[in-house]
């Protein structure tokens, strides 16, 4: 693909003296696959599209909800239920029709992730949860594909490069440099429950498009091996460098093969001392025998539920109301993706330490796919 | 001997300041065992120390006026 000499859609950025039409160039023969099409991938999209990327790719298989609205930029009330790639597609085909916009409405898992990374040349994650970051990281590392990393929570971000070598000191670092150990699920916070301020996905999104731009033209210094932590609050900006780890106590996948055999679900959240049951175990539990099964997430929470019975109690809520659920049954807990039915499981604990309850692994999303595909 | 330690997003909370000082640390093990013995409720986080703008992973000498960084993850987006 080549842009048009006199196209005037390009040329405040192509007047930059370092920039030029070399650059613009290099982001129309670049491809770029952006996961989650959220609070960090929208504004990312935005000005990628924006800025002339030749091919886009967009994973996200989640649907619009009016919660969304007041972060993720791209989308407005007529989108609420819509799958958010392709509604991210069709928007970014608005702002730029002179390049090529992939859209993929499924999840990410490691049984598909090399065959759609291998189509790109640089990955930008605006995931909301540790297992997919711990999934992307492993196949960016393995395949040598620049990831851009960005997560926020409450007035608080982090942005970073992993997997670009740094030409002066010949180090490269990836997630697992950063956070060598999975988090511990109970005391890990999303943004579902912990809240994030609106714009402030929107900064860290578009650091993480910037820095896409300069890895792609070559132009300035990009953020390998190091991480910005910033704070909205104070407006202050921490940065420092990352260190390879040398003696991993956690063992990585190296190759395909392990990556395809490695359980991410299980890497994030079962370690924690609490008892949890696989989306095949509950449809057997459920129908033979009476159990009171509870959903944690916010009244508004999508996907919507109608195919069992079960107690709506958010989880902010659960302390006060714990007393109130009867637990004369087994109780299986379940939220969206099985880490607020932790927490929540670890509560009913603490209360009645004699009950059996469980949380649903995966959650309702990895229920919902289970089953679609039986 | 004083040692600065900035405290980033949940861990703050734990500790309600994002600043605090600590005296006679020799290095990162003692710091850890002094944090947890003051904050025991940091035990539940993973975190990443950084020490003078680096990430550490081993045991590490402090020196006077040293700044340690204390980083949870996020994993919102």
């Amino acid at each position: 693909m080549s842009f048009t000499q006199n196209n005037d859609r390009y040329h405040r950025q192509i007047i930059l003296k370092e920039f030029g039409e070399t650059a613009q160039q290099k982001l129309l023969n670049a491809k770029v696959l952006v996961i989650g099409a959220g609070g960090l991938g929208c504004p990312a999209l935005q000005y990628l599209a924006a800025a002339g990327v030749g091919t886009i790719g967009i994973i996200d298989f989640d649907v619009v909800t009016i919660s969304n609205l007041h972060r993720q930029i791209l989308f407005s009330l007529n989108d609420i239920g819509k799958q958010k790639a392709t509604t991210v597609a069709i928007k970014l085909a608005e702002i730029n029709p002179e390049i090529q916009i992939q859209a993929y409405d499924f999840q990410l898992t490691n049984k598909n992730a090399f065959e759609l990374l291998v189509n790109y040349d640089l990955v930008i994650d605006g995931t909301d949860n540790f297992a997919t970051r711990y999934l992307i990281n492993d196949a960016c590392a393995i395949l040598n594909k620049p990831l851009i990393y960005g997560a926020v929570l409450r007035f608080e971000g982090q942005v970073g490069v992993f997997n670009l070598l740094d030409n002066e000191t010949q180090i490269m670092t990836n997630y697992r440099d950063l956070f060598p150990q999975p988090p511990n699920p109970l005391s890990t916070l999303s943004c579902n429950e912990a809240g994030v301020i609106g714009v402030l996905p929107g900064i860290i999104g578009t650091m993480q498009a910037t820095e896409a731009i300069k890895i792609i033209t070559g132009i300035g210094k990009p953020l390998c091996n190091k991480i910005i932590s910033y704070n909205a609050l104070q407006n202050t900006f921490y940065d420092f460098e990352i260190t390879p780890v040398l003696n991993p106590i956690e063992t990585s996948p190296q190759n395909e093969m392990e990556f395809l055999n490695f359980n991410y679900e299980w890497f994030c959240s079962s370690k924690a001392n609490v008892s949890s049951i696989s989306i095949i175990d509950f449809e057997e539990l459920r129908t033979k025998e009476k159990i009171t099964i509870i959903d944690v997430r916010e009244r508004n929470e999508l996907p919507l539920v109608n195919e069992f019975d079960f107690i709506s109690i958010p989880l902010n809520d659960l302390p006060n109301l714990i007393a109130s659920i009867p637990i004369e049954n087994k109780i299986v807990v379940f939220c969206k993706s099985g880490n607020r039915s932790l927490k929540a499981v670890k509560l009913f604990y603490e209360k009645y330490p004699q009950i059996t309850a469980f949380s649903l692994i995966g959650g309702i999303d990895a229920w919902q796919q289970f089953n679609n595909k039986t | 001997m004083k040692i600065k330690i900035l405290v980033f997003g949940q861990l703050s909370e734990i500790i309600n300041a994002s600043e605090l000082a600590l005296l006679a640390i020799n290095n990162t093990d003692e710091l850890n065992k002094k944090l947890f013995e003051l904050y025991p409720k940091l035990n539940e986080i993973k975190f990443t120390m950084a020490v003078n703008k680096k990430n550490i992973h081993e045991n590490t000498p402090l020196n006077h006026e040293d700044v340690v960084a204390l980083l949870p993850p996020f994993s919102g987006g």
